[in-house]
């Protein structure tokens, strides 16, 4: 994993140093809350409902033991004891004081970590897929890219006053875990005809109030052009991006006004200027940074583990978990163990001090001291010997982390809605409960198969309902909570924005609506198909018919 | 009002008129925005006096190119500061046109933005405070990043050339 | 008949307040000062929004309340909840004691 050197420290340093000054200055009146706001959302500081929100970093969705550990800290130290995943890798604290921020963010600094540019009109943290170096289908592992986007995103003094603001996300494998076609700027790893690793460059994907998929304005860019290339679609965004209506002022809606081809007019010709300049990488610099992310010292072991089978005929339950759970590894006798913060009723993404320092123990204990933050509100002890699962397993379901519905219907994505967020127009999460309450039955839910359900509390889409098999979007009408159901989102390779079914559902009908959805896909469904397979292949109507058939 | 440029405050040396205004019969100085240059180019760049172009949000850089040798000044104007344009403007006149001359941030120019807009090539800031404040806040906000990780025209030394420097050095050491 | 008072966050903790009798950040609801109508409300958030307010609260904002019984309740949602804290954490918030 990448370590700070002096350079890093130093910056983070500087700049924790930087906000004591301007919350200093905030307090006594030296700067208004008009100049002060824009500063504080670029430390990750946010006023919502209750209180003070502060979204941490988590860069590209990595952790280390002890980084996971000092946030576990950070929660109980200058917060209520928890925090909150986000659907960008990132966590959320609910109740810190404004005075006391500048003194997490050095206790964060001394880890390694910041609160830097996870809200503002400027680049935001760059997400990956949550098993890079570990998955057995990847063609690259992305965080050496994602590290370099890091640095060149952090400070950067031309893009930090954007038109709005801007998401990248990286894939390395085919299979994309990182849903970069619904970024501002997606990358997809891939090889070109002469063998050659680069990406894929998509622009102006986006959820929120118009969701687009975004569109692919280069084939192939090379690693050592990566920067520049970047570096140019920025300033043409920067530019060109609409700044008279905040609700229009994303690079979609660019690029969606200006079209795909005059976008990469632009960009090639802005693009042409700088190529041969000081942003080139070349592949010494690149070769530094892959060795950065070198695999862990593996031991070479057989792929079949007797005891690790014993274990599975054995305890069902454990064979219940590793089933969903676990992912396949590149190393043989090795295995991804994914940790499920969906406990049946449970608020999705939450973990208490005490989990997050127990994860940062096991981590340490049977994963190298490497943690992953998914988008999708899990965490991932990547590198886990086969023949520790079932201890590992143990030590999770001690603390309530073993829930086995990883990719299931109580695998619930939600965003904090009107419980926590000034911004929403209903509240997420009880709905989330409840809809996990009512599918609690494993074997139920197994049988149902991959079914991912996404809820936001509002038209933001924080929940990312749009790229969700089932979205769920939290409106009001007339003073109460009421429920629009889209289908057929997908947030992989074959992403798609969910089609709306209809009228709205109220609080106390939108469960049974979904429990009627997945009823009639279990009834229509053919050998394989998982619920969102059966959709694209009837369409609508049948789903259709069972929500409104009697209306 | 102050400004302040390389570490002092400065005098107030330009007029800058806007599209109606009458240009002045003598040789004093004078900005006009980018639309009134082009429309009047031939008699502004023919009068004696020092001539200077204030660019707004939307206007092209690139209009400037063939001109920069005749300007003293442009003005970059941040009507809000959190209108960004200004930066990329900047930056184009500085390292793609070469632009020499003084490089002026006006409008809404607070500390906070101050090292980005120096990094993207401004050397001069309009602040709005008097001249002890505005030289106080450009000094305090020069000093307080020394770490950068990208290359600009300013020839700060980024953290990636200095790491592959004191690569080099360790290296030879061995 | 239009019953309106000004609540905001405090500056310091983020806490919700609203504004009282004699010109305080209270976090209890039932003390704050009410404005009848519209003009009155306009007044009261006026007194709210002063400069030198901007070191003890942020974005002051009017809602509307009922009064039930005893005391003072907003009639939306939203609002009901700042008083209280999240609907799916019992345990924190004002809700809590």
């Amino acid at each position: 994993m990448y370590r700070y050197d002096d350079f890093d420290r130093q910056l983070v340093l500087e700049r924790t140093e930087q906000f004591r000054e301007q919350v200093k200055r905030r307090l006594s009146g030296d700067i208004t809350e008009d100049q002060f706001r824009p500063l504080r959302l670029m430390n990750g500081v946010y006023l919502q409902l209750h209180a003070y929100m502060l979204r941490v970093a988590v860069p590209y969705g990595t952790l280390r033991a002890d980084q996971l550990r000092q946030l576990g800290y950070i929660a109980r130290r200058y917060d209520k004891g928890y925090g909150h995943f986000t659907t960008r890798q990132n966590i959320q604290y609910n109740w810190p004081k404004l005075a006391e921020i500048p003194d997490a963010l050095l206790d964060l600094a001394k880890v390694e970590m910041h609160a830097i540019q996870t809200s503002g009109n400027c680049i935001r943290n760059t997400t990956t897929d949550q098993y890079a170096g570990a998955a057995a289908d990847e063609i690259e592992d992305p965080r050496p890219y994602c590290e370099l986007i890091r640095q060149w995103s952090t400070f950067h003094p031309e893009f930090t006053y954007l038109p709005r603001k801007f998401k990248i996300a990286v894939t390395g494998s085919p299979n994309d875990r990182a849903a970069v076609k619904v970024h501002d700027i997606g990358l997809r790893m891939h090889q070109n005809d002469a063998g050659e690793v680069g990406f894929e460059v998509i622009v102006g994907g986006g959820l929120g109030r118009t969701p687009f998929v975004g569109k692919t304005v280069r084939d192939f860019i090379s690693k050592n052009d990566l920067f520049s290339y970047l570096e140019a679609i920025l300033r043409v965004y920067n530019r060109f991006g609409r700044r008279d209506n905040k609700y229009k002022a994303r690079i979609k809606i660019l690029v969606h006004e200006i079209g795909v081809e005059e976008m990469q007019r632009l960009v090639e010709e802005e693009w042409a200027q700088i190529k041969d300049g000081s942003l080139r990488v070349d592949d010494a610099e690149i070769a530094h940074y892959i060795e950065q992310f070198a695999p862990p010292a593996f031991e070479t072991l057989s792929d079949d583990d007797a005891e690790f089978e014993r274990r599975k005929a054995e305890n069902r339950e454990f064979a219940n978990w590793v089933r969903s759970n676990v992912i396949a590894h590149k190393q043989p006798g090795y295995a991804i163990a994914n940790v499920s913060l969906k406990p049946i009723g449970g608020i999705p993404g939450d973990a208490t001090d005490t989990q997050m320092e127990l994860v940062a123990d096991l981590s340490e204990q049977y994963s190298f001291g490497d943690v992953r933050v998914t988008h999708e509100q899990n965490l991932v002890l990547p590198h886990v010997k086969k023949a520790d699962l079932f201890s590992l397993w143990a030590e999770l379901k001690n603390a309530n982390l073993a829930t086995a519905n990883l990719g299931y219907v109580t695998d619930i994505i939600s965003c904090p809605g009107l419980d926590y967020c000034a911004l929403a127009t209903a509240r997420s999460i009880p709905l989330s409960q409840r809809i996990s309450e009512r599918f609690s039955d494993l074997d139920r839910q197994h049988d149902i198969g991959e079914l991912k359900i996404k809820i936001s509390g509002c038209i933001n889409a924080c929940g990312h309902h749009h790229v969700g098999h089932i979205g769920i979007l939290g409106l009001d009408k007339r003073g109460k909570e009421f429920y629009q159901i889209t289908l057929g989102g997908d947030a992989s390779e074959n992403a798609e924005i969910g089609k709306i079914a209809g009228a709205g559902f109220s609080e106390a009908e939108v469960v049974d609506a979904i429990e009627s959805l997945v009823t009639k896909y279990l009834g229509i469904r053919e050998t394989g198909e998982r619920f969102i397979d059966t959709y694209r292949r009837v369409g609508m109507d049948p789903f259709k018919e069972v929500l409104y058939g009697d209306r | 009002m102050a400004i302040v440029k390389n570490d002092s405050v400065i005098d107030q040396e330009w007029v800058t008129l806007d599209a109606e205004a009458d240009l002045p019969s003598g040789e004093e100085n004078i900005i006009v925005p980018l639309a009134r240059f082009k429309e009047e180019r031939e008699t502004l760049i023919g009068r004696n006096g020092g001539l200077g172009v204030q660019l707004n949000p939307g206007d092209a850089p690139e209009d400037l190119a063939n001109d920069l040798d005749r300007l003293s000044i442009i003005t970059v104007n941040f009507p809000a500061y959190t209108d960004g344009r200004g930066y990329s403007y900047a930056r184009v006149l500085r390292e793609r046109l070469g632009f020499k001359g003084e490089l002026r941030a006006i409008g809404d120019v607070l500390r906070d933005q101050i090292l980005y807009m120096h990094r993207c090539g401004f050397d001069a800031y309009e602040l709005k405070n008097d001249d002890d404040v505005s030289l106080t806040k450009v000094r305090a906000a020069l000093k307080e990043m020394t770490v950068y990780y990208q290359p600009t025209g300013d020839g700060r030394a980024t953290a990636a050339s200095l790491r592959e420097r004191r690569r080099a050095a360790l290296k030879s050491a061995s | 008949m239009s019953l309106q008072v000004v609540t905001a966050n405090r500056l310091d903790d983020g806490l919700v307040v609203f504004l009282t009798a004699d010109g305080g950040w209270s976090e209890n609801i039932d003390q704050s000062r009410i404005a009848d109508g519209k003009e009155a409300g306009d007044a009261l958030l006026a007194e709210a929004s002063v400069p030198e307010l901007d070191t003890v609260i942020v974005g002051p904002y009017l809602i509307e309340v009922e009064q039930q019984d005893g005391g003072l309740v907003p009639t939306k949602y939203r609002e009901v909840l700042r008083t209280k804290g999240p609907s799916v954490r019992q345990d924190l918030g004002y809700q809590a004691g």
